[in-house]
């Protein structure tokens, strides 16, 4: 034991612990299974061990000790080109898919939530060699509840108004509200749709909003998202079955046709309130017009 | 190997409408319009689209 050993130990802890308080299983379920969060866990582990190493090797003046966290940085890249190929290689057999966007968003996810572990470790344990044990417990919670707020995203309730519309058919067309869906040929198949379908309208709320709720991948999750939490009427081989969202061109509102097997149109809103705005689908036509002038 | 976004078969009652170029079914009701229809969706794992009463065509998305 020397005068590293217990800051150290302190610094790892406070980095795993808020790996694992960043680690959810929701209704998004992902990861779901314990050797997915083991994984997870045990890369936290690593980053946590990265962070509180940096600090003695930069008090003992070992300035090359630092290029240990390039390889963490090459590591945690990595982290997110497996979320990515796996979320895609999965998403083959989801009967709604996530799409590419969700799938990218999940995987930067991952990677930054292990650069959080290593700012949390390495300030924990820069304020126990530095101060004490109690500043860098204060430390180390304030570190989590900030990588708690960064990993907490925008909703897409924040963008949009929501709106139940029942579904309805003008001649063999599907609409919704005004928005066109898709052709249905067969009678029969139509009173199912009639049957089974909800549908919804996303009223964006400003100019930022109606660009970011256009993004097909944003619409997508949608769809996945609302899929998950109220069951899906279809099978493989029926895609006048298919949950579809299509845009009305003259104000941006996006119509939402899913069929869900729980026809719970509150619960439905709040599901596709709770919808993360993805980071890639984000647009911000208005910021470039205010910094123009 | 799967075509998609193309018409994979016809079906109609008026055979003026269209005649040759692909599978066409020519049916002699409606009723046996609709389970042509439902059968080659089921096959194709296609939808149904309606062009006219009496024109359907299968298209796989």
């Amino acid at each position: 034991m020397n005068e590293y050993t217990l800051p150290i130990f302190f610094g790892l802890a406070a980095g795993t612990i808020s790996r694992l308080i960043m680690l959810r299983t929701d209704y998004r379920q992902y990861p779901t299974y314990l050797h997915g969060k083991i994984i997870h866990v045990a890369i936290g582990f690593i980053a946590a061990g990265l962070g509180t190493i940096a600090v003695p090797a930069i008090l003992e003046e070992e300035f090359t000790a630092i290029t240990f966290l390039t390889v963490a940085a090459s590591q945690f890249r990595e982290v997110r080109n497996m979320e990515r190929d796996t979320l895609t290689e999965l998403d083959h057999y989801e009967l709604v898919t996530r799409g590419k966007t969700y799938i990218e968003g999940i995987a930067i996810a991952f990677e930054s939530r292990n650069y959080l572990v290593i700012m949390t470790s390495l300030f924990t344990t820069f304020s126990y060699l530095m101060f004490n044990v109690w500043v860098a417990a204060i430390v180390a919670i304030v570190s989590m509840f900030l990588s708690r707020l960064m990993m907490a995203g925008g909703k897409l309730k924040d963008l949009v108004d929501i709106e139940y519309m029942e579904p309805r058919f003008e001649g063999s067309g599907l609409y919704v509200d005004n928005i066109y869906i898709m052709n249905i040929g067969l009678p029969e198949r139509q009173k199912e749709v009639l049957k089974y379908g909800m549908g919804f309208i996303l009223k964006p709320k400003n100019f930022d909003a109606r660009s970011t709720i256009a993004n097909l991948g944003q619409r997508q999750a949608v769809l996945h998202d609302l899929s998950t939490a109220l069951g899906v009427y279809r099978d493989s081989g029926t895609p006048a079955l298919v949950p579809l969202a299509k845009r009305d061109l003259d104000d941006g509102r996006i119509g939402i046709f899913v069929l869900p097997q729980h026809r719970d149109a509150q619960r439905a809103i709040r599901v596709i309130g709770a919808v993360p705005t993805l980071e890639n689908a984000i647009r911000m036509p208005m910021e470039r017009r205010r910094k123009e002038g | 190997m799967t075509i998609e976004k193309c018409i994979l078969a016809a079906i109609t009652t008026n055979p003026k409408k269209i005649t040759s170029g692909m599978a066409v079914f020519h049916c002699d009701s409606k009723a046996e319009l609709e389970s042509y229809a439902a059968n080659l969706e089921a096959i194709l794992d296609g939808i149904a689209h309606a062009l006219s009463e009496e024109l359907l065509i299968i298209v796989r998305h």
